[in-house]
């Protein structure tokens, strides 16, 4: 991350005297080495032994020793249809939470550009959704989604809209349920994000197509969504990501229920772990949601790369 | 620029319809927290409690081991951020001012480390932890914090490094202080908003994390809040509701403080970091 002050000074891109480029400085790495060995023992280490354990036969709280046991775990997951069925659901939800939190949070973020009065207002109701524990925030919306003393109900009883729902427990209302808090609980971060990418676009460039005639549409698809397109590019593959791999919140709302309507892939593979101490088979799905997500990211760029070129010509 | 007024008042309407959205659910919360049990069983809530009683948060001590989860949760966030902080600020200072592949490579892994699942890393962490007999204990959660923030602390921090101007160390040198002796007297004075920013953003994340709490604590006295706060909801769901919302609204309170005074800088950060990446 770079900070604002140094975009203003591009100047100080060159190597000052003090630090040759590429030269061997071994103060450098005693510099490193107190955060960098952390990493690799407690980050990257796990993470290659968590790919291993893909293939083996490793359970919790057994005698007999581990085994390695080849793909086997990938084959029973392939047949796995309650797993494949928990995929379908998190990339459901994954979708389902980016792109209205994304089209809501633009929308925001355009409204918070404008001088408008209550703006300072939005600003600090934003930072709870943002600073609050997802526990509380899966707990919060328990309470608002309530059958008998929820204020949803209620609100949609005074309004004459039928007696209320059991919105969680429901079959059919629990996925858009917990999509709802998903959107809410990500809103912040997205609307900051965006608000830089506007924050960014050449205030001239807007007035002179407002000066041209040129309508709010018009302005916002030729002059703010061009240069707004990194950011928002950037935003929503790494929501995609996180939503895909969410967790706390869906257990505090639901814990997968009602049955498994609602059950992400990271709750399925932490059953699989900590109830049932199968430590090979989840972590071969970790594995296989690592493989998935890559290969979305790689056609989602690769898709964006090409419309972005294209769109190059039009500018 | 001109604006219209029908356009302003559409703009407002949508404002207020956010403003709504935004605050409605944490309105509720608070409403509930607030409430005796007679109002809470009524089968027509109201938003503002008829006779307000702190009872909701006196039996939410009284059922759960609050106090101490609490000292947990502080205990842990404030562990992971000083030393998240002491052991990424060096290694920040090097990728910030040095291009090479150590800098690159740094900020492939902010990158990467943002999209595994941690399923993948809770496995193998829980078994080295359980060798080193670091299970149900709050500094193994520390180590398992302090790593998991780095990345985003070494983001940060070298930022605020790159906002320090170089000739003010070249200066330095050329009085022919050392490395050292620039690095202590010099920037780090000017670095230390960004690091306290840096150390307090660790410490929400700290106070606010579940999974690897989830996982790795398993008795009430060693669990910090957010693990404490989910055994208010009973295996069937069934809640008790008034001391579940004083007790959530008790664990927010600390993330939010802090956020709102550190707010300005992380979307400061965030703004430029998005705009440059």
């Amino acid at each position: 991350m770079t900070s604002v002050t140094e975009s203003r000074r591009p100047a100080h891109r060159a190597p000052g005297p003090a630090a040759p480029r590429g030269a061997p400085d071994h103060g450098a790495w005693f510099l490193v080495l107190p955060a960098l060995i952390p990493i690799l023992v407690l980050s990257v280490g796990p993470l290659l032994y968590g790919i291993l354990l893909a293939f083996t036969d490793a359970q919790s709280g057994r005698t007999e020793p581990t085994e390695w046991i080849g793909a086997l775990n990938f084959q029973d997951l392939l047949h796995d249809t309650l797993f494949w069925e928990s995929f379908r659901i998190g990339l459901v939800w994954a979708v389902g939470v980016t792109v209205p939190q994304f089209l809501l949070a633009l929308g925001l973020a355009l409204l918070l550009n404008q001088n408008l009065r209550l703006r300072w207002l939005a600003r600090a109701l934003a930072i709870i959704p943002w600073a609050m524990p997802e526990v509380v925030v899966g707990i919060m919306w328990r309470l608002v989604y309530n059958a008998d003393a929820g204020i949803l109900n209620e609100t949609l009883r005074d309004l004459g809209l039928g007696n209320g729902h059991d919105w969680l427990s429901g079959l059919g209302t629990a996925l858009p349920a917990v999509i709802v808090v998903g959107v809410w609980a990500g809103m912040p971060q997205t609307t900051v994000a965006l608000l830089a990418g506007l924050q960014n676009t050449p205030r001239e460039l807007h007035e002179a197509a407002a000066v041209d005639g040129a309508g709010a549409w018009r302005r916002f698809r030729t002059v703010t969504w061009p240069a707004l397109r990194p950011v928002a590019l950037a935003i929503t593959a790494l929501n995609l990501i996180w939503n895909f791999n969410s967790f706390a919140l869906v257990y505090v709302l639901t814990n997968g229920g009602p049955g498994g309507r609602t059950r992400l892939p990271m709750l399925f593979a932490y059953e699989e772990a900590f109830r049932y101490g199968q430590f090979g088979y989840a972590a071969a799905m970790g594995c296989v949601m690592v493989a998935v997500i890559a290969i979305l990211l790689a056609v989602f760029l690769a898709g964006r790369l090409r419309a972005a070129s294209k769109g190059g010509d039009e500018a | 620029m001109r604006t219209s007024t029908a356009a302003r008042t559409g703009q407002y309407a949508a404002l207020l319809g956010y403003l709504v959205f935004l605050a409605f659910p944490f309105l509720w919360l608070i409403s509930i927290a607030f409430k005796p049990p007679r109002e809470l069983a009524s089968l027509h809530p109201t938003w503002i409690p008829e006779n307000p009683t702190l009872d909701n948060f006196r039996q939410a001590f009284d059922e759960q081991p609050l106090l101490h989860a609490g000292l947990n949760s502080l205990l842990a966030a404030l562990g992971a951020a000083v030393i998240a902080v002491l052991i990424a600020t060096p290694m920040a200072y090097v990728v910030a001012r040095r291009r090479g592949r150590l800098a690159k490579a740094a900020t492939g892994w902010v990158v990467v480390s943002q999209a595994f699942p941690f399923v993948l890393v809770i496995i193998p962490l829980f078994l080295v932890l359980k060798n080193l007999g670091l299970i149900n204990s709050v500094p193994g959660l520390v180590m398992v914090y302090v790593v998991w923030s780095l990345p985003f602390a070494l983001w940060m921090l070298a930022g605020y490094v790159r906002a320090v101007p170089r000739e003010l160390e070249e200066a330095a040198a050329v009085d022919g202080a050392g490395r050292l002796r620039t690095l202590v007297s010099v920037t780090a004075p000017l670095l230390a908003p960004g690091i306290v920013a840096t150390a307090l953003f660790a410490f929400i994340t700290a106070w606010n994390e579940f999974f690897f709490a989830l996982v790795l604590l398993k008795t009430p006295e060693k669990q910090t809040l957010p693990v404490i706060l989910t055994h208010f909801i009973g295996a069937e769901g069934v809640a008790d509701l008034g001391p579940l919302a004083a007790a959530a609204f008790l664990a927010t309170l600390p993330s939010l403080v802090v956020f709102a005074l550190i707010q300005r800088r992380i979307t400061g950060g965030m703004l430029a970091g998005a705009v440059k990446s």
